[in-house]
């Protein structure tokens, strides 16, 4: 993995894209414009999923089954959550519950 | 999302049309309403002839606690909102909700003490901003709930006038739009069994109980139902908060009434990416901002509504 890294770099540095420090993390919904981006995501057990909230509004990020919920976001905040079992999680703004997305959970 | 059942921009346009206007008067006379426009003279004429006049005023989105460029200062603006409110000498006052921006003890804190300022009494719904506490509302009902039902919901009589005050930010489910609930609405068509036809009835809520723009989710899932239990009445006026601006439908003997935030403005529906804060230039952010204050005549059932802004406050 590790000599993978440089590589990459250097495709970046090729391509003219951000350096990979700047790119973003992994796992990692933004919320703008009152939309969760991206809205569907896939990660594997044991993997934490972050949301950051971009809007000049509070959000939330609930699970639709009310497994966990967040405390209200203001702007920049996070909010991390570690999926632990395989599934396919719908999760909302309960504020705004137009605002939906998804975690898929591989093993 | 129902991205395929969202409306075109055209009919969006179509539909806010049919919103437009306000200051508006109107008069049940012989059973049969009618509605003429603020500054008819007759109309005014007949309000004053019936006598023993009083008002109300609605005062909504007071949003304590938010910070950003939309206005960095919801606190100052409340304040002249009350001047414009206590200058009016209003029976009393509905706050239509998001009292405070984020539900934190010391938000509640400081719009309460903002408020201790109006003279009249204020009577309260929960925004959906007024939630936003671990107990999930806990903060506003200990606060605000005391003597109500379920959430938060209760109705009162005041000359000759059946108020009830719905509650429509709890339990909202994923991808839908507001809700009231199977016991709101059980307890809104008993609470309405015990009240004549004739009286003049007034519904307050904070997210607009009609739709009025289904992709920012500004409408109330089952508030057709709560519509229907309130068709039978000859007067029915139904004021929200919650989108920043203000919006008239009427459709047959009920009004329904969007009242200006005190904090900050919001985009007409559709005219943004989003219905987040909108930002303009400070000078006029006060033409943005402001009150509704509501005078009926008793044994007349005839409201009028006027809104009217903070500029030259
Ligand atoms: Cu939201």
């Amino acid at each position: 993995m590790k000599y993978l890294l440089p590589a990459c770099c250097l495709l970046c540095f090729a391509l003219g894209l951000p350096a990979l420090a700047d790119a973003p993390a992994k796992n990692t919904v933004e919320i703008h414009d009152f939309k969760f981006a991206p809205g569907t995501l896939t990660v594997h057990v044991g993997d934490s999923v972050t949301w950051i909230n971009r809007d000049q509004t509070p959000h939330t990020v609930a699970d639709a089954d009310k497994t966990f919920r967040s405390a209200a976001l203001d702007t920049d905040d996070k909010f991390t959550h570690a999926y632990t079992k395989t599934g396919t999680y719908k999760y909302f703004c309960t504020m705004h519950p137009q605002m939906t997305g998804t975690v898929t959970v591989l093993p | 999302m129902q991205n395929d059942n969202q409306p075109t921009r055209r009919e969006a346009l179509k539909c806010m049309s049919a919103w437009a206007g306000t200051g508006l008067l109107w008069s049940l006379v012989g059973g049969i309403p009618k509605a003429f426009a603020a500054g008819d003279a007759a109309g005014e004429a007949a309000m004053k002839a019936a006598g023993g006049t009083f008002s109300f005023a609605q005062v909504s989105d007071t949003h304590i606690g938010f910070n950003k460029q939309a206005n960095p200062e919801p606190l100052k603006t409340l304040g002249e909102a009350i001047l414009r409110i206590n200058a009016a000498r209003p029976g009393f006052v509905l706050h239509t909700g998001d009292i405070s921006h984020l539900s934190k003890p010391e938000e509640f804190d400081t719009a309460a003490e903002a408020l201790k300022g109006l003279t009249a009494p204020v009577h309260y719904v929960p925004g959906e901003h007024d939630t936003l506490d671990e107990g999930g509302g806990k903060l506003f009902l200990e606060r605000y709930g005391k003597g109500t039902k379920g959430n938060g919901w209760y109705s009162f009589d005041d000359h000759g006038v059946h108020f009830v005050a719905l509650v429509n930010v709890f339990n909202l489910a994923p991808g839908r739009e507001a809700n009231l609930g199977a016991d709101q609405i059980k307890w809104l068509e008993d609470d309405l069994t015990a009240v004549s036809t004739s009286t003049p009835v007034v519904v307050f809520t904070h997210i607009p109980l009609w739709t009025v723009y289904q992709p920012w989710g500004w409408g109330t899932d089952d508030g057709a139902q709560a519509i229907a239990l309130l068709k039978k009445f000859g007067s029915v006026t139904v004021l929200n908060g919650h989108i920043h601006q203000v919006i008239q439908k009427v459709e047959g003997n009920i009004t329904f009434h969007t009242a200006r935030a005190t904090a900050y403005p919001q985009p007409a529906p559709g005219a943004a990416a989003n219905p987040g804060p909108m930002v303009v230039p400070p000078e006029k952010l006060r033409s943005y901002l402001g009150v509704t204050t509501v005078a009926a005549a008793q044994g007349v059932p005839s409201l009028k509504l006027n809104d009217s802004t903070l500029e030259g406050a």
